[in-house]
């Protein structure tokens, strides 16, 4: 069952050695380490360089004690949403890594070249691209915006279970660490980013390529999947007085709305690559060829999860466009509740329309029709959104600063990417494009367009209230308009060659007439990576210059929610008084009938968390868990399975995870805040202050 | 009132906006609620029915399977119904769910955890009826 398929690479695995070294290694071996493939060498030795440089650095700057105490084993979320957005930014730069790739390979490989990628290694990198992206880059980035933003909005002083949200994130890590391991040891899944069975199964994959796929998903999803109760519990129970459901800025509403979605949804997967864990692990047939299985009940359950996903990444992207319009329009956001009830529409439609995915497997008319209709039904409250932020802009005195540039851009792209989403849900139209690169263009317009525009405005937004200090404007319109004019560049030929005929996923194709677009295509990627750059570059600088950029106010924009009521940073506690919620956007109904910047008469104890390093030693060990899984080291999974409980447990008994902040150090750093806040004009002056009891 | 929470001062509204860590936050609803109702809280009475009723409930389709009492064609439909009312008797015996006002989030959510996993296996039933049909006609069991 195991021969026909087998790369060079595994074939001398499982023969020839003593039990002992099956025992400790399972079916790791030194040549599973493709040492003869350049290309991977190159790379992995860069990621080696670079981490080794990283621990170097913080060894010389003496920092591992900052990094421990303060970030590590950190249950602020806005530190562990900061750390979510770091992984995505930093799986971004892999993911896209792999992108050019395959843009390098598809240019050179069409005019009668062969291309450089061997066909296995591009069918992982494709592979490997998707999960990245989706995984790894868009789901931490919206995450972790979720995890800073949305507790200061409610006026809360952090998530509900902060311990469960370090365990989030760490778990989630460790995902992306695996993913990143099977680059050097081993090798990736080449099936594809949802992993279609039977190609996946065992007896056409025998390699630990989607063994990787199926234990980094199944890790970071129970991230992911804890994460969203965390965060649904924080909104339902944490909210301040006053802030009824229908006071919540927009933001939290998709937050809301996407780990509902996510608590709904993140169960299907699970269970579902449990399944073909169970094919591939304990000979099972759910989804084999024989034995009764059945391959097309894998993509019927992957996409009950997968389309919902797909509103889980932009429905927080809506809430950031909202929030963007609407500060730097001036105006209240236009049609609130048709807002929310359309967010709310969308969180239930999202969940009959999974099979336009698969229009082409042959369900029939009457299936095709009710879930074609379906999906034009979803883009009805997509569109009443559109129209809500048009009618903000509309009249408003609208500033065109770094996020509202990247929400204008994103209003154009994404009603483009809709329209041709449309095209693609009529069944008839889908059995020509479908596979093709015209819908490969069409999510790229969705998901760029949609949730990276929006992750990009967010941290452009949100990066001063983090850090207390903006970011830098014309570094920031280089990358913005690289990134616009790249992705134009980069997909309006593949929406050309796709009605051409071109299909997905080809590594080699001689037709001199595609070439052209191809070359064209790959222009667009550099001119996106040169707006990755840029990005970076305006980081960096940000940091470097951030005196200049620094905010004193906690509120540089003029901003509506309760966010930017207090300082940038926000203090540990982020309130020292809880705030009194009566209207919309609270914070710009205080700064109305001055309520705003007046420092209250004393302080109370503030209840807070302690740090605890057991979710970081948990999610760092699962990872040890899923290499163990992959390489069938059994003694190694177990192991790592039973400390992951025992440190569970161990937890458990920990009695001293609460304290109280005095209210002589509250006073302290509120004083401290006040005193900034006189100095820009913008504080009641003379009222005499004392500390709590 | 040995958890640490007690040991200074609150305010009421503390309550609302202080973090809570998973076993303080139980403990603390634990507290609340110990004076005046017992909607998180089963009686030993309770959770007695609610074993027996589940161990009846498992016993009659387990006898019905391996006595082969019924005919597939009907005995999976028994199966079926028999599950989903084990189902209830779970949420009502020992996830304590009731119509009470405090329960309201609780339904909500139950309502549309019903929804989602009725439209997965009514909408995936139907799909896959439709795909086995048209695209795997010799694998259909034959009338």
């Amino acid at each position: 069952m195991l021969t026909h398929a087998e790369p060079a690479a595994h074939a001398a695995s499982t023969a020839d050695v003593s039990p002992l070294v099956a025992f400790l290694f399972g079916k790791l071996r030194l040549d599973s380490i493709p040492w003869h493939e350049p290309i991977i060498m190159i790379a992995g030795g860069g990621m080696v360089g670079a981490a080794v440089l990283v621990v170097a650095l913080i060894t010389y700057f003496k920092q591992w004690k900052y990094l421990w105490t303060e970030w590590l084993t950190s249950v602020d979320h806005k530190k562990i949403g900061a750390m979510y957005i770091i992984l995505a930014l930093i799986m971004l730069l892999r993911g896209f890594a792999d992108a050019l790739l395959m843009r390098t390979q598809q240019a050179l490989a069409s005019n009668g070249g062969a291309g450089y990628l061997p066909p296995d290694h591009f069918d992982q990198i494709f592979s490997a691209h998707g999960v990245i992206m989706i995984f790894f880059m868009a789901m931490p980035f919206v995450i972790g915006l979720m995890n800073v933003v949305m507790p200061l909005q409610i006026g809360a002083r952090d998530v509900a279970f902060p311990y469960l949200n370090s365990m989030s994130f760490w778990l989630t890590a460790a995902g992306a660490i695996l993913i990143n391991v099977s680059l050097v040891v081993g090798e990736f899944s080449h099936a594809g980013w949802l992993a279609y069975p039977p190609l996946s199964e065992i007896e056409f994959s025998p390699g630990v390529g989607t063994d990787y796929y199926i234990w980094a998903l199944q890790i970071s999803g129970l991230g992911t999947l804890l994460s969203g109760v965390n965060l649904i519990a924080t909104i339902f129970k944490m909210r301040a007085p006053g802030m009824t459901l229908m006071r919540m800025p927009v933001f939290t509403w998709t937050t809301l709305a996407a780990n509902m979605l996510i608590v709904a949804a993140f169960p299907i997967l699970t269970v579902t690559l449990a399944m073909l864990g169970a094919d591939r692990y304990l000979g099972m047939h759910f989804f084999t060829n024989d034995g009764g299985g059945n391959a097309m009940m894998y993509v019927n359950l992957i996409w009950a999860w997968g389309h919902p996903e797909v509103y889980i990444l932009v429905l927080p992207a809506f809430g950031i466009f909202s929030e963007v319009v609407a500060t730097f329009s001036r105006k209240r956001l236009f049609g609130y509740d048709a807002m929310v009830y359309a967010t709310l529409c969308i969180c239930v439609l999202s969940f009959i329309v999974w099979l336009h995915h698969f229009f082409t497997m042959g369900a029939g008319a009457n299936v095709n029709a009710f879930f074609g209709i379906a999906t034009m039904i979803i883009s009805i409250p997509t569109g009443v959104k559109i129209f809500n932020w048009l009618f903000t802009m509309y009249r408003g005195r609208v500033r065109l600063e770094l996020p509202m540039l990247w929400t204008l851009g994103f209003i154009i792209t994404f009603v483009i990417g809709g329209m041709t989403g449309v095209l693609l849900a009529v069944p008839g139209a889908d059995y020509v494009l479908h596979n093709s690169v015209f819908l490969i263009a069409h999510f790229h317009n969705v998901i760029i367009g949609g949730v990276v525009f929006g992750c990009i405005a967010g941290l452009n937004y949100w990066f001063p209230k983090a850090f207390g200090f903006k970011l830098h404007t014309g570094l920031g319109k280089v990358s913005f308009w690289c990134w616009l004019i790249g992705f134009w560049v980069a997909f309006l030929p593949l929406y050309a060659l796709g009605l051409m005929g071109m299909t997905r996923r080809l590594d080699f194709m001689n037709n001199p007439v595609w070439h052209v677009y191809l070359i064209v295509a790959l222009c667009g990627a550099l001119l996106i990576f040169v707006g990755i750059l840029a990005q970076i570059a305006q980081i960096v600088y940000s940091i470097w210059k951030r005196d200049e950029l620094r905010d004193l106010t906690g509120d540089p924009w003029d901003a509506r929610t309760l966010e930017w009521a207090t300082s940038s940073p926000p203090p540990f506690y982020n309130f020292a008084v809880v705030p009194k919620v009566g209207n919309h956007d609270a914070f710009w109904d205080a700064k109305q009938t001055g309520t705003a910047y007046v420092q209250p008469k004393s302080y109370e104890p503030i209840h807070m968390p302690h740090n605890t390093y057991s979710g970081f030693l948990i999610g760092i060990v699962s990872a040890g868990l899923g290499f163990g899984l992959v390489w069938h080291i059994w003694w190694m999974a177990g192991g790592a399975l039973l400390v992951m409980i025992g440190l569970g447990i161990a937890h458990t008994f920990n009695e001293n995870r609460d304290y109280y902040v005095p209210a002589e150090e509250v006073k302290a750093i509120e004083d401290a805040h006040f005193a900034n806040l006189k100095a820009a004009g913008l504080a009641k002056a003379g009222q005499p202050v004392k500390a709590g009891k | 009132m040995s958890t640490p929470n007690t040991a200074k001062p609150k305010t009421p509204k503390a309550l609302h906006t202080k973090p809570v860590d998973i076993d303080q936050s139980h403990a603390e609803v634990a507290h609340n609620d110990a004076h005046h109702d017992t909607a998180g809280h089963g009686t030993v009475k309770s959770y007695l029915i609610g074993f027996i009723l589940s161990v009846i409930l498992t016993a009659i389709p387990f006898g019905l399977t391996m006595a082969h009492m019924l005919p597939a064609s009907s005995l999976i439909p028994v199966v079926v119904a028999i599950g989903v009312v084990q189902i209830l008797v779970h949420l009502y015996f020992f996830l304590h769910m009731n119509t009470s006002s405090s329960q309201m989030w609780n339904n909500a959510a139950f309502v549309f955890t019903v929804l989602i996993v009725g439209i997965l296996i009514v909408g995936s039933l139907w799909v896959m009826y439709h795909l086995n049909t048209n695209m795997m006609p010799g694998m259909m069991p034959v009338e």
